[in-house]
């Protein structure tokens, strides 16, 4: 079995892509160049600084930069389509695209259903009007869905993630495998790290871990920091005071030391991360529970059922992810009874516990600030006047009239802070805390592959442009948001 | 005004206060102790070893004492051993009785005693503080400059191509964080295999086998951009976009403002709106945000450190932490603090004093 090379029998087409490229890179930089030259026919228009661009020599070199641009596109979609057909035939990017074949077509209908139907999505159908919101909605999907079939139902990946291949330690991208048995996917498509695993499996299921964590931890983290920021941005006073103080010291904490203080083996022994779980996830409760009771405490009969059923379920949800092996803290000198085993519906691992509540405790402090800045402003509109002259009470105007009026930059911010927290969790695993050394998640293999970077660079290189595109995709995602947003 | 300040760093001695104090519970919990006993001591300690090792070097004092001590506002503890010899917090055991104080903590000047290094924690803070203080002096030379060109340039006509190329540019910057820039330089300039160094080589257009060297190490005694330019472009390019971006919106604002349609239907030049009229109202906004900028800059550095082998604050907060160093742990937390708590208190001021129509009250 031959090596693979980048491209295999799809090798002709690159220097036409090489052209496109350089042809729309280059009319574009003369186009910026030209911009700077004052002429008679740029004149701007509006009251902004629109330029009539689209006339004159700008607006040619304009037109053949987007040609050139349109082009270097269609022809990756090639490669692509190529490499579904002909597998690793088209060397290692067929092999790639032909493994994530089922990524390709949940994309593609996921953006098929939602174009269709954009104009009775609300705001998400909205992002569909804009190319850097689709470029962004598109990057972060793509995650999730390789996430999701590789991690949960595994299928993308080509090797066990953990299992060590002999004579395949540091090998480069598109290497046969050793000692193949004819079942056996005959090549290691990304190269092995060195532990002689598979780069490219341990991508995919590093993925799931990322895409599982990171959403989940900004939710903590908006459920903490909203629970927490309406009250003291709405009352004001002492409670403000006191609750920006602690916000403060949270944040004037470098990340990294707050991170090595919580994130050691020895004070996972203490339980401290156990506690800080039992507080912080604590909030989503309080939430569910006033959200509830302060719309419909009109109405009794409704509210009481109401309320039993959904408090029931989410103290449900958290007793079991507070609680491991039947109990809540369970260090060596002392135990904390928690939910029985029969009754736990899942358990957490401790290292992912405990990085968990990390990344929710630093990013509370920064929700709870944009919170309190929104109630701040909004709470002197007119509407919320109305709503107290009608005798609501302060929790209804402040879950119900200002938190829905505040949803604008919480969304985008949301989008955001998933972003931010990623970084968080490859930061951890770059300094290999929490998450245990064979964990495939990006920051880990990052750690794992920094060692040997100026021999074998492609084991940290996958992980690293992986995290890139993820954290990119959330970074346009948001931006996209944030145009359609103020359209309206 | 003096009332502010005076408030302000009333404030900053509260948390800083707080801080340390958290960092001292959590660096004085009994794991970490016991921890830090079988690193000093040996591996195979028993229990009772453990204990009495502790017990003798005062670590099993209650918490807010041990805090005091550190302080300088209790008496440091005292030991008198079996076979008569007293060790102390303050004195070793070869110190003649009359030299003894009574109490030695950080309002004595004394930072106590580093056991990873071997060396008082003040001098040790002090060196690497200026090995990163030329790191830093670096980062800021090249991303302040460059960020402010980047949003100027960018802002000046809202909505054109080079606007957009720049918008996504910094976009991209703020997505990438140092572990993933660090990696992907190092491999692309600094590999004598791979990335553009061994086709450079061959072309005979760099002298040595890399372009840059993938580790700082030899910049701690004499930087080159050589050997120092990767670190300080990792750095710089994190806190680039989001600084850019901030001037970017500042600038178009500006751009957009009364003022500047005057002096346009006045017939002033574009070149002349730009540099007389807009550029200094816009800069006010960007002063802050890189100001405040700085203590972000602060983790960047940790984890650049850890990458380049740059053995400045970042890494001795790596070596520290990962070994539980406790007094030093704390000099590191009580440093960031203040350079924190500092900006924050820098950038309040400064805003006022650029724009005068904010008035503290």
């Amino acid at each position: 079995m031959e090596a693979l090379t980048w491209t295999g029998s799809m090798a002709w087409l690159n220097p036409v892509l090489g052209v496109a490229v350089i042809v729309a890179l280059c009319a574009y930089l003369l186009q910026i160049a030209l911009s700077f030259i004052p002429n008679a026919e740029m004149r701007s228009v509006g009251s902004g600084s629109v330029s009539t661009a689209d006339q004159g020599l700008s607006g040619l070199l304009g037109r053949i930069g987007a040609y050139g641009f349109l082009a270097a596109l269609a022809l990756l979609l090639v490669y692509v389509l190529a490499g579904v057909v002909m597998g690793p035939g088209a060397g290692i990017f067929g092999g790639l695209s032909r493994q994530l074949l089922p990524v390709w077509i949940a994309l593609v209908m996921l953006f098929a259903v939602s174009i269709t139907y954009k104009r009775r999505l609300g705001l998400y159908g909205k992002l569909f009007d804009s190319t850097v919101g689709m470029i962004g909605f598109g990057l972060v999907m793509f995650w999730v869905f390789a996430g999701v079939f590789g991690g949960v139902f595994d299928m993308l990946i080509t090797h066990d993630s953990l299992s060590q291949v002999s004579g395949m330690k540091n090998k480069l991208p598109g290497t046969p495998l050793a000692r193949a048995e004819p079942e056996d996917y005959q090549w290691f498509l990304l190269g092995g790290d060195n532990l002689a695993r598979d780069v490219f499996s341990r991508l995919i299921k590093g993925s799931w871990v990322v895409v599982q964590i990171a959403p989940m931890a900004t939710l903590f983290a908006f459920m903490v920091g909203i629970t927490l920021g309406l009250p003291a941005g709405y009352y004001g006073g002492k409670l403000d005071v006191f609750l920006s103080f602690l916000a403060n010291l949270i944040l004037a904490f470098p990340v990294i030391l707050l991170f090595y203080l919580l994130v050691t083996p020895e004070i996972v022994r203490t339980g401290i991360p156990n506690y800080m779980a039992l507080v912080l996830f604590i909030f989503p409760l309080v939430f569910l529970a006033v959200l509830l009771n302060s719309r419909f405490y009109t109405q009794p009969s409704l509210r009481t059922p109401l309320l039993i059923v959904a408090l029931g379920i989410a103290g449900w949800l958290y007793l079991s992810l507070v609680s491991t092996g039947g109990a809540i803290v369970d260090a060596p000198t002392y135990r904390m009874p928690g939910l029985p085993a029969s009754l736990d519906l899942f358990d957490i691992d401790p290292g992912v516990l405990v990085v968990f509540v990390s990344v929710v405790f630093v990013n509370a402090p920064t929700v709870f600030r944009i919170v309190r800045g929104l109630a701040l402003d909004i709470k002197t509109r007119d509407y919320v006047a109305a709503a107290q002259t009608r005798g609501e009470g302060p929790w209804y105007i402040m879950l119900w009239e200002i938190l829905p009026n505040a949803r604008g930059p919480l969304i985008v911010d949301f989008c955001l802070r998933i972003g931010y927290t990623t970084i968080l969790l490859g930061t951890l695993g770059f300094f290999g805390l929490g998450l245990e050394s064979e964990s495939p998640d990006w920051g880990t293999t990052i750690n794992a592959g920094r060692r040997l970077l100026a021999l074998y660079p492609h084991a940290a290189i996958a992980p690293a442009v992986a995290l890139l595109s993820l954290v990119l995709g959330l970074n346009l995602l948001a931006d996209g948001l944030r145009e359609e947003s103020l359209r309206d | 005004m003096g009332i502010f300040i005076l408030r302000r760093l009333g404030l900053m001695l509260l948390t800083a206060l707080c801080l340390t104090f958290i960092v001292f519970w959590l660096t004085n919990l009994y794991p970490n102790l016991e921890k830090l006993a079988k690193t000093q001591g040996n591996f195979r300690m028993s229990d009772e070893a453990v204990t009495s090792y502790l017990e003798n070097r005062g670590y099993l004092q209650p918490t807010p004492v041990k805090f005091g001590q550190w302080l300088g506002v209790m008496p440091g503890w005292v030991t008198e051993a079996e076979d008569g010899t007293v060790t102390g917090r303050c004195f070793s055991s070869t110190t003649p009785t009359e030299d003894r104080p009574r109490f030695c903590g950080v309002l004595q000047g004394d930072w106590g005693f580093s056991t990873v290094f071997k060396e008082n924690v003040g001098a040790t803070v002090l060196t690497r503080l200026a090995l990163t203080g030329k790191l830093m002096l670096c980062v800021l030379a090249l991303m302040v400059p460059c960020a402010l060109i980047v949003g100027v340039l960018a802002g000046m006509r809202e909505g054109s191509r080079l606007d957009r190329s720049l918008s996504t540019f910094s976009i991209a910057t703020t997505a990438t964080p140092e572990y993933v820039s660090g990696v992907i330089f190092i491999a692309l300039l600094a590999s004598s295999r791979f990335g553009i160094s061994p086709w450079l080589a061959e072309m005979g257009w760099i002298d040595g086998k890399t372009l840059f060297l993938g580790s700082a190490t030899s910049a701690m005694k004499d930087a080159t951009f050589w050997n120092f330019f990767l670190p300080v472009l990792t750095i710089s390019l994190y806190g680039m976009g989001y600084i850019a971006r901030m001037t970017r919106a500042s600038m178009t604002e500006v751009m957009t403002a009364q003022y500047i349609r005057t002096a346009r239907l006045k017939g002033v030049k574009f070149r002349d709106i730009v540099l007389k009229h807009a550029l200094r109202n816009a800069l006010i906004a960007p002063f802050t945000v890189i100001m405040l900028q700085i203590p972000w800059l602060l983790n960047g550095v940790v984890i650049v450190e850890t990458l380049f082998n740059y053995k400045g604050f970042g890494w001795l907060l790596v070596q520290a932490a990962a070994n539980n160093d406790i007094e030093l742990l704390l000099a590191v937390s009580v440093v960031s603090v203040i350079v924190v708590l500092a900006t924050q208190l820098i950038s309040d001021i400064g805003y006022v004093f650029l724009n005068p129509r904010i008035r503290i009250t």
